[in-house]
């Protein structure tokens, strides 16, 4: 069962890739190194501000631009345990999962979460629930196989697992 | 309670007997794409997983077509980890610089997309296989990496728009100009996540050749997939061309569309798109002087028989306007080889254009083509993003291939009839 819990972290619509992480650090692929620019166009010090676990919650079309898989990257080696949003771009939405970072549409937590909110999620289950406000939202649960993509830390681990189990 | 051509597919391959959309599916995959970009990323992580073997040497394509016939050094060493994984794993459908042609004109005519199909390709046109009613879309490079050794991949089910397509097609009108103008009328996220289905009386007419140009661009306004249903048009373009049996599946009567939306086409002239974005479309009589520097005709959109076969009509006999640069790239060697038979290429030659290799080139801003600074170019391509044809400050217009052959020969954006 994985429930996750932190900070709320709030921004709003159309968050680029060139936002999360900008093109200028792209000459590396550590995703150590990335994570220390993370949002940095949008907040410098957001890499120092975040605890570990802390969420992100964004408006619609989270992700949009490239299909550069640093942007996850950054945003989970920082320490974001989790994305909420209205909607994320497609290829975003794979490239996350992919590389083991939960994200979780849900138009209403979007709305009603504010900056500084506790907020503990269940994967398991789609449930998010606003500790600071007392308020409960839903999101589609994932399914077996995208949990466990994501618990093996993303899908070349997850990949590596499903072929050693088999006899 | 019914489902779309695309659910149906999805369901199919995931061994459910109904999907909806939102669901999260692992699906299997009939054929995986990689090019010689996203292939040697794709390779890096598949031997990460460190197993010996991909899960089928015959359902895995590589094609280098990008920066092929080599550019370079740099895209020679990538050419060259896809050349040898290739030959490591016995990759059946690899397609050397020679027997290659641009991966999405390329696939198609070696029959290996065919209808109720899952094709994932690490290329963002991957979408234009759906003409053949296979549901096609674009992955990256970590999926292919996953999907290689597993021959299966996860899927969100999109919801499907349905776009019915009535009237009479005006002259000089082709599969690219509905698409265009479909973007224009829409937005370039007017589809995000979603299946477009293309129907009505005008797709059911249209050659093969336009609904591959039609669904190449589903993914310019966001769309996971761009699908048509096989008719006998299909069924007649795959004859004697199938390399698997295949079984379409179509969409029911009763089956839930997110929305429906109608064009009568007899309102829809040949379209341009302005720079800098696909969606900026205005008819060919509304887009004023626009003087060019050059015109490619070429590309995973238009570099098929069809479209070379019109420019060469519009070209017969004429000159390529002195300011002009030319660039004609057939899609494929056979097409490259047909059009010689029927003598199309010297039209071109006639009339001073450069013909080239098949290679995707200029279309992304690679080689064969590239734009200086200011320097504005019309071409039959698919995007025209800032920067995509070479410098930042260069412009790209996107057009059928009848514009583009006329406006070669103007020297400026022009209608067909004024060569006429
Ligand atoms: S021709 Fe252009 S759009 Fe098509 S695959 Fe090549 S680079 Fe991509």
């Amino acid at each position: 069962m994985t429930i996750l819990n932190g900070k709320a972290w709030k921004f709003g619509d159309d968050v680029d890739t060139d936002v999360i992480i900008p093109a200028r650090h792209l000459s590396t692929s550590d995703p150590d190194e990335l994570a220390k620019h993370c949002m940095e166009d949008a907040d410098p010090q957001f890499f120092n501000k975040i605890s570990k676990g802390d969420i992100m919650v964004a408006r619609k079309n989270f992700g949009c631009g490239s299909s550069r898989e640093h942007a996850p990257l950054a945003i989970k080696y920082a320490g974001i345990s989790c994305v909420i949003a209205d909607s994320f771009a497609r290829i975003f939405y794979r490239n996350s999962i992919n590389i083991g970072l939960p994200i979780l549409e849900s138009p209403e937590a979007a709305e009603s979460i504010s900056e500084g909110d506790l907020i503990t999620v269940d994967l398991e289950k789609g449930l998010i629930k606003n500790e600071t406000k007392g308020e409960k939202y839903y999101s589609a649960p994932f399914p077996e196989f995208m949990q466990e993509i994501i618990s093996a830390g993303g899908l070349i681990n997850y990949v590596k697992d499903r072929l050693s189990e088999k006899p | 309670m019914g489902m779309t051509a695309a659910e149906k597919i999805i369901a199919a391959h995931a061994g459910k007997e109904t999907v909806k959309p939102g669901e999260l599916v692992k699906a299997k995959v009939d054929l995986i794409l990689g090019n010689d970009i996203t292939a040697p990323v794709a390779i890096r992580e598949f031997k990460k997983i460190g197993l010996n073997k991909v899960f089928d040497p015959e359902r895995i394509v590589l094609v280098p077509d990008h920066f092929t016939p080599n550019k370079d050094i740099a895209s020679a060493e990538q050419a060259k980890i896809m050349k040898e994984f290739a030959r490591e794993q016995g990759i059946t459908h690899y397609y050397e610089v020679g027997r290659m042609g641009i991966e999405h004109a390329l696939l198609p005519e070696l029959g290996l997309t065919l209808p109720g199909e899952i094709i994932i390709g690490a290329d963002s046109h991957t979408c234009t296989y759906g003409a053949l009613g296979a549901l096609a879309t674009g992955i990256g490079s970590t999926d292919m990496a996953a999907a290689m050794a597993l021959g299966e991949t996860w899927f969100k089910v999109p919801s499907t728009i349905k776009f019915v397509y009535q009237g009479e097609l005006n002259p000089w009108v082709s599969g690219k100009d509905l698409i265009l103008y479909t973007i224009g009328q829409i937005g370039v996220d007017g589809a995000l996540y979603q299946s477009m289905e293309f129907t009505g009386p005008v797709i059911r007419a249209l050659s093969m050749d336009s609904r591959l140009a039609m669904c190449n661009m589903a993914i310019e306004a966001g769309a996971k997939a761009g699908i048509i249903e096989p008719d006998e048009i299909t069924y007649a373009y795959l004859e004697g061309r199938a390399q698997r049996e295949y079984r379409g599946l179509f969409s029911d009567g009763d089956a839930i569309y997110a929305q429906e939306i109608e064009f009568n086409v007899s309102e829809i002239e040949p379209q341009v798109a302005f720079p800098h974005l696909p969606e900026n479309t205005r008819g060919i009589s509304e887009v004023g002087e626009v003087p060019l520097d050059q015109v490619v005709i070429g590309s995973c959109t238009n570099g098929r028989l069809e479209d070379l076969r019109i420019a060469a009509e519009l070209l017969k006999g004429k000159k390529v306007h002195p300011h002009i640069r030319l660039i004609v790239i057939p899609g494929t060697q056979k097409i490259y080889q047909q059009a010689m038979k029927e003598g199309l290429l010297d039209i071109f030659i006639e009339a001073e254009a450069a013909v080239s290799t098949p290679t995707c080139g200029p279309c992304l801003g690679g080689h064969m083509g590239v734009l200086a600074k200011g320097e504005r170019a019309l071409a039959t391509t698919n995007r025209n993003f800032v920067g995509r044809m070479g410098h930042p400050e260069s412009e790209v217009y996107l057009c059928n291939p009848a514009v583009a052959a006329a406006s070669a020969v103007t020297g400026k954006i022009s209608a067909p009839e004024e060569v006429l």
